[in-house]
């Protein structure tokens, strides 16, 4: 692998793991908890905040020469405002049950605090393209933190995946799973985890080096 | 359906609270939660921007309306929310530099807290008149500062007990959330 497409896989695999939106910088809270309550949901709400991303990093990386420093955050937060618009017009055209289901959601992407973030930290200062890949991944990388928590949701909530019925009839929902504290709890579980793995990698790191010192 | 104002006030402040129902305004909510000195004053701050912005959105949204231009609603309720940031920021740096610091970046963070647009475009879906808008903002900024202080109280506490070391951090702040949230469900019903 040649050192640009290395670099670039690394832009773009920083944001869908390694600075994960929802599980490492425990951005976006707000969407991330209010819309998983299924896996449609989740995943056609990562689309669309996906799609504001990539569209305002370009926009913003293209005008980051004539941008005053000042007046900056207000210029970045008008072009969100109106790629959010395109969506919202978009989502309500496509499909007007998950336009109820979303809600305000979708407008309230505007103040998705990834956005803003990726806005400043990277695409301020890079070219279109790398502050677009950049922006896909971590676009990417909310998708899955949001099917992550959806997904899981509606298993226990509903006993369905993307509405396919899982279990016999038998099945007694989890019903607090689809409910407000179910998204709290879900997300709590799922850090929990990660900061398990995290702890067992670190440990055996550590395992091995004891191990390599006594042989030596 | 017509709501009386106390209805609104009442859902909006417990039944459907900003933060532990409708999940809104979370990054505040994680973010300044640590310590109660700071929390209060975060939601007094926010409640103080809900209610402007809510004011102003109120007005704006009249005459989008009139003139058909309701497609630069979104625009627009967020360029009024970040100009009244501002200004609450300059008054606090102005009469209080000690609270300015303390708050520090959330300060001008208020502006990308869902809450406050959240206010705006919920009382536009909902066509709430001018008292109602009022009330919903109010209740709702008092709501978030309930849950900020409720959060921040605990929070607390517990920086004096023994807690796993794997929960540390924003795991036990999200367990901690889900059970406030469960007890804040004993209210629904309440407003009617």
């Amino acid at each position: 692998m040649n050192p640009t497409t290395a670099t670039t896989w690394d832009e773009f695999m920083e944001g869908v793991w390694r600075q994960n939106p929802v599980f490492v910088m425990v951005l976006g809270m707000c969407p991330t908890l209010a819309v998983t309550v299924s896996g449609v949901n989740a995943l056609s709400m990562g689309v669309a905040t996906t799609f504001v991303l990539v569209c305002s990093c370009a926009l913003v990386s293209l005008m980051r020469h004539f941008t005053p420093k000042e007046v900056r955050i207000a210029v970045y937060i008008v072009i969100i405002a109106t790629f959010v618009t395109v969506v919202d017009y978009a989502i309500q055209a496509i499909s007007l049950t998950l336009y109820d289901a979303l809600g305000a959601f979708i407008q309230l992407i505007v103040v998705n605090c990834i956005i803003l973030g990726r806005a400043e930290a990277h695409a301020s200062k890079n070219s279109p393209l790398p502050a677009m890949i950049n922006a896909a991944g971590m676009g990417i990388g909310f998708t899955i933190g949001l099917l992550a928590l959806g997904v899981v949701r509606e298993i226990l909530g509903a006993g369905t995946l993307f509405g396919l019925a899982l279990f016999g009839a038998g099945f007694q929902p989890w019903v607090i799973m689809v409910l407000p504290p179910g998204g709290f709890f879900v997300l709590g579980a799922w850090l929990l985890f990660f900061s398990w793995l995290e702890r067992r990698k670190l440990r055996k790191q550590t395992d091995k080096l004891a191990e390599a010192a006594q042989n030596a | 359906m017509h709501e009386s104002a106390f209805q609104i006030f009442v859902n909006a402040l417990l039944a459907n609270n900003f933060v532990l129902a409708m999940f809104l305004g979370l990054c505040p909510f994680l973010g300044v939660s640590g310590k109660l000195d700071t929390a209060f004053p975060m939601g007094v701050a926010t409640t103080f921007v809900m209610l402007v912005a809510s004011l102003c959105a109120y007005g704006l949204n009249l005459l989008l309306s009139a003139f058909h231009l309701e497609f630069l609603r979104l625009i627009s309720y967020i360029v009024i929310i970040a100009s009244s940031v501002q200004l609450v920021e300059m008054v606090l740096k102005k009469y209080s530099p000690k609270l300015f610091r303390a708050l520090g970046i959330y300060l001008p963070l208020i502006t990308t807290n869902c809450a406050v647009l959240g206010v705006a475009l919920f009382q536009t879906a909902r066509e709430y008149d001018f008292v109602q808008s009022v009330t919903f903002s109010v209740g709702g900024g008092a709501g978030f500062t309930l849950a900020l202080v409720l959060m921040a109280s605990v929070r607390e506490r517990l920086q004096l007990s023994n807690v796993p070391d794997l929960a540390q951090g924003t795991a036990l702040s999200l367990m901690l959330a889900g059970i406030l949230s469960l007890s804040f469900m004993g209210f629904a019903g309440l407003g009617g």
